[in-house]
């Protein structure tokens, strides 16, 4: 990973206050009082509080956090839907806050789209017509622009379905068309935000796993926001928990669940199973003084869940190698502490 | 998968695609109009206005016939007769009490102080303290402009209405509420009730209960209670079902849930009825002038037949005074109601108990005072105001006749040469059959057979009133103020949805301009562009352009936020986001914005019969005027019924077409 070097997106202290005057909270000492307090007192309301991250090309980064956190205000400060207050936004190299109307258009139309929780097809239009929508404002022909929406509409899955009005179709099926249309314009980043909340558990897993399908196919930068953590876990390469509108920690699955950095993400994390998330690399230890040293040899990125079995099998410590080098040991008991909580007393 | 698919067909199959249908109309517009044009001037059926066909006759020898028999006839004595007496009655009473003498008195019991105390305190108790200072104010206005007797008399008929109308309203309501049956047995008489141009029923009311305060408040109550009767249907049926539910679990009759759980809690939208049902009965208590209603619309009539247009002006504002004070009043009622109900903080100090007892006390020495006083019993002054505003209305008009000729004839030129007249002269020298085959083929490709039936019946009718000429002429003025109507409709439409400002600026001047009576809007363009067919078309623009305007806006309003925002995400410009998404998503509203177009437009272009617009609407006035063209008369009422009720349906079907197209996604 190389973020560092050329992030595809990179925010600075970035805020979003509504109210009145909202220029003169940023940064002064009533940005972190409580909500409530904040709004009885000045009438605003700090939805992202000095947010900074950079995603890297063909990340998917994850958004987290109780409803209210600000989620959907900062996905939508990324591309101008909502005018930040303060802060940068660069996109591929690009200061979206000094970009004109225009160009903003221009980006929207080709650069980056997005997927919306409430889908926000249009009604009137079929299919392909939603489909095509962005190709058709950005004065592609006809023929071209239905070639290219035939193309991406059976890429997520809906051929057959092309020349049916949006309120005939499932709620999965219309997120689908969403996706399709977000994808039509070829774009270089997608945002989604909570693009499946409003879709039923079974459903849900079909898009979740469509989207992992689909960014394993176009390779596409993604902006992820949700509220369910199991769907951060299985889809983010970092996640950043977001409340109140600051962010409290960005880290890849295990970071976060090995290692809470407080007790909100701890409570995000408690009833998650770790051993589904955590590897090897995270459990274990040094080997003590004589240990036996001559057990078998797993990988540190194996997951506690697939070793576990024959890890408790092996009746002795099972060496985790990074190639030549030995990380530590792993034990019985530490894969009894992951999957059932450390030992009390 | 497979059987979704399945079920999608089914649901696509049955349906006609869209641009299918458009094609087909654009190649029956296409035949009918080069049809139109090759045998122009063939079997046009036009008819002099002073020649009469044998219907004509016979109609006005069955109105002979319901006149002899009047004494004779049973149903008239025993039914007819009494109704009348007793709405006569009801009528005089409150005249005498506030706005004529009696037998043993040469004024009223009650004379202008009094009133104006009363309307104080009735306001300031029921709405607030500055609703009451304005109702006082406007009704010294009134006595100002010399008009205080025709005020009252206006404001008689109006309660006499009103008071009837929720008698009968309310109770209806209530039952139409609670039994859906029942409701879908009476919406068809509704909706022909409020679809009917005002006009049209004048004459045939008159013929069963003669000219007088029976029949004004007869036609007015036809008017009014429709609004009372469904507002009232809707707030029972608003009141959710849980709380009917538990009041029923705990053991209480059908009937105490009723009085005790769905009444209370429909109360406050019982009261925006009220309101309603006011401003119904004010604008057709005006426009029952034209049957010898006595009050303000009676001055109007006056006025516009002599093409006084000062006088007219001086009423005319009486009427825009009176309206004013009836709907802000009962505007800030209905407000107090809710604010009472939802349990919110007061806006309003609230009137303490002994300020009340001491406004009791000054009104009743006020009624005492007009009682037995002249001085406060007739209004004080000759009405100088009035005097005042009549002559700069008349020096404005005529300054304007002088100066501004050149652009009131020209917009009159404009529109005539390039608008009406070409609209107007292809459907009047059509051959009737080509223009009868288009419509009823226009209803066969929207609805099928059904609808095909309706427009050819329609038709029929109309071939047989004998007036098929007059009713394209009336046609073609109604389908220019519609079109107008609907481009402003759109375009103001679209401002005002879009933008919050715009709509706080322009909402209340479009609700003034919905509670107007009818009438007073043909007193401005009158001055402006003298007694022609366009006075009749503006007027009649500016009557249901509000209505548009509000349709439409309100479509815009509630398209998803979500919907836009994709689009804006996607790039849209704003041009874009407009024409796109906005307009399309939002056109059920603009096709129900059509169909109220068309229907506010042909009422009113039919009131223009009174300034020179011809047609149907001068046959009916006619009617009214000359004992011979009676009969021609009630056939020009019936036509314009006929052309209701095809413009209705036909745009009806268009908006439940697209509706189709149009679910929106939540
Ligand atoms: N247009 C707005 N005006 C005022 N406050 C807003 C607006 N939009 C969002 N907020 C507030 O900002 C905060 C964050 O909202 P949002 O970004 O929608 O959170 P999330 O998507 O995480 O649920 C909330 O407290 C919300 O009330
Ligand atoms: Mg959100």
């Amino acid at each position: 990973m190389n973020s560092e070097i050329d992030p595809t997106i990179s925010v600075h202290g970035l805020w979003k206050v509504y109210g009145p005057n909202p220029e003169k909270i940023v940064g002064s000492a009533d940005a972190f009082l409580p909500r409530a307090e904040l709004r009885e007192k000045t009438g605003c309301t700090v939805a992202v509080r000095d947010v900074s991250f950079d995603v890297s090309d063909g990340e998917v980064f994850v958004v987290m956090g109780l409803s209210g956190s600000g989620k959907s205000t900062l996905v939508r400060c990324l591309t101008r839907l909502v005018e930040p207050t303060a802060g940068e936004v660069w996109l591929e190299g690009e200061d979206i806050r000094a970009a004109s109307t225009q160009r903003l258009r221009e980006l929207r139309r080709s650069r980056f789209s997005m997927v919306f929780q409430h889908f926000g097809l249009l009604p009137h239009r079929r299919v392909t017509d939603n489909v095509a929508y962005g190709l058709e404002i950005n004065g592609m022909s006809k023929s071209a622009r239905y070639e290219r929406a035939m193309e991406v509409i059976s890429l997520v899955g809906l051929e057959g379905n092309e020349n049916n009005y949006p309120s005939e179709l499932s709620g999965g099926m219309q997120q689908r068309v969403g996706l399709a249309r977000a994808l039509a314009s070829d774009p270089d980043v997608m945002f989604f935000d909570e693009p499946f909340s409003a879709l039923d558990p079974l459903i849900r897993r079909d898009m979740q796993q469509e989207v992992i399908r689909l960014h394993h196919e176009v390779k596409k930068t993604m902006v992820f926001i949700t509220h369910d953590l199991a769907e951060a876990l299985k889809l983010g390469d970092r996640i950043a928990i977001m409340r109140d509108g600051a962010l409290v920690q960005v880290g890849t699955p295990e970071e976060l669940v090995a290692t809470p950095a407080d007790d909100y993400v701890a409570n995000f994390v408690r009833d998650f199973p770790k051993s589904h998330i955590l590897t090897l690399r995270w459990i274990a230890r040094d080997p003590t003084s004589g240990e036996d040293l001559g057990g078998p040899i797993l990988a540190p990125t194996v997951i506690v869940r697939d070793a576990a079995r024959q890890i408790l099998e092996a009746g002795r410590p099972v060496r985790v190698m990074d190639g030549e080098r030995l990380l530590g040991v792993v034990t019985a008991d530490e894969i009894l502490s992951v999957i059932a909580g450390p030992h009390h007393g | 998968m497979a059987n979704a698919t399945l079920v999608h067909e089914e649901i696509i199959a049955p349906r006609t695609p869209k641009s299918l249908l458009g094609a087909k109309f654009a190649v029956l517009g296409v035949i009918w109009l080069s049809s139109a044009l090759i045998l122009r001037g063939n079997s046009t059926l036009p008819l002099d206005r002073s020649s009469l066909t044998s219907v004509h006759t016979w109609l006005s020898g069955l109105s002979s016939a319901i006149d002899r028999n009047r004494n004779s006839n049973p149903f008239f004595v025993n039914t007819i007769d009494k109704i009348r007496s007793s709405i006569n009655t009801f009528v005089n009473l409150l005249q005498d009490a506030i706005s004529q003498g009696t037998a043993t008195r040469s004024v009223p019991q009650i004379g202008w102080l009094g009133v104006v105390a009363i309307i104080g305190l009735v306001v300031a108790l029921w709405a607030s303290i500055r609703v009451a200072i304005l109702a006082v104010a406007g009704f010294i206005t009134l006595g100002l402009l010399g008009l205080w007797q025709e005020s009252m008399d206006t404001l008689a008929l109006t309660l006499a209405a009103v008071v009837l109308s929720l008698l009968i309203g309310i109770p209806f309501g209530v039952l139409a509420g609670l039994f859906p049956k029942f409701e879908k047995l009476i919406t068809p008489v509704l909706d022909f009730a409020q679809v009917m141009p005002t006009f049209v029923y004048l004459t045939p009311v008159t013929l069963f209960f003669l000219i007088g305060p029976a029949s004004a408040t007869i036609v007015t109550l036809i008017y009014s209670i429709p609004p009372a009767l469904r507002i009232t249907a809707v707030a029972i049926r608003e009141v959710p079902w849980s709380t009917v539910e538990a009041s029923i679990s705990m053991g209480s009759t059908r009937w105490q849930a009723l009085r005790k759980v769905q009444l209370p809690q429909a109360k406050r939208t019982i009261v925006v009825g009220i309101n309603q049902t006011i401003m119904a009965a004010l604008s057709m208590v005006t426009i029952a002038a034209l049957i010898d209603a006595p009050g303000l619309g009676r001055v109007v009539v006056q006025a516009l037949e002599t093409l006084n247009v000062g006088r007219s002006f001086q009423a005319g504002l009486a009427i825009v005074i009176m309206a004013v004070v009836l709907d802000r009043s009962t505007t800030a009622a209905a407000a107090k109601v809710q604010i009472a109900t939802s349990h919110k903080k007061p806006v309003s100090r609230r009137v303490t108990r002994s300020t009340k007892w001491l406004g009791l006390a000054i009104t009743l020495v006020a009624i005492y005072l007009s009682n037995v006083y002249l001085w406060a019993s007739q209004f004080p002054g000759a009405g100088l105001l009035g005097i005042k505003v009549a002559a700069i209305a008349d020096s404005a008009t005529g300054w304007i006749q002088l100066h501004l000729v050149t652009v009131t004839n020209g917009l009159t030129n404009i529109f005539s040469y390039g608008l009406i007249n070409p609209i107007q002269s292809v459907l009047v020298d059509a051959p009737w059959y080509t223009t009868a085959a288009a419509l009823v083929l226009t209803g066969y490709l929207l609805k099928g057979t059904r609808l095909a039936a309706v427009v050819a019946i329609c038709i029929a009718i109309l071939l047989v009133s004998g007036l098929w000429s007059d009713s394209m002429v009336t046609l073609a003025a109604t389908l220019v103020a519609a079109l107008i109507t609907v481009v402003l409709g759109i375009a103001v439409g679209t401002w005002v949805g879009r933008s919050m400002r715009v709509d706080r600026i322009l909402r209340p001047i479009l609700d003034a301009g919905q509670v107007m009576p009818a009438f007073v809007y043909l007193v401005p363009f009158l001055g402006l562009f003298g007694a022609t067919r366009f006075t009749a078309i503006m007027a009649a623009v500016v009557y249901a352009s509000p209505a548009a305007i509000k349709l439409v806006a309100d479509g815009i309003r509630s398209v998803p936020e979500s919907i836009t925002e994709a689009a804006i995400s996607a790039g849209s410009n704003t041009w874009q986001l407009i024409t796109k998404v906005q307009l399309p998503s939002a056109r059920r509203a603009i096709a129900l914005a059509i169909n109220q177009g068309l229907i506010y437009v042909l009422a009113m272009v039919v009131v223009g019969g009174l300034v020179g617009a011809g047609g149907l609407g001068y046959l009916v006035v006619a009617g009214f005027a000359q004992e011979n063209l009676k009969g021609k008369g009630l056939a020009a009422g019936v036509a314009i019924v006929m052309l209701g009720i095809m413009i209705d349906r036909i745009t009806q079907a268009v908006a439940d077409r697209r509706d189709v197209h149009a679910k929106t996604i939540r």
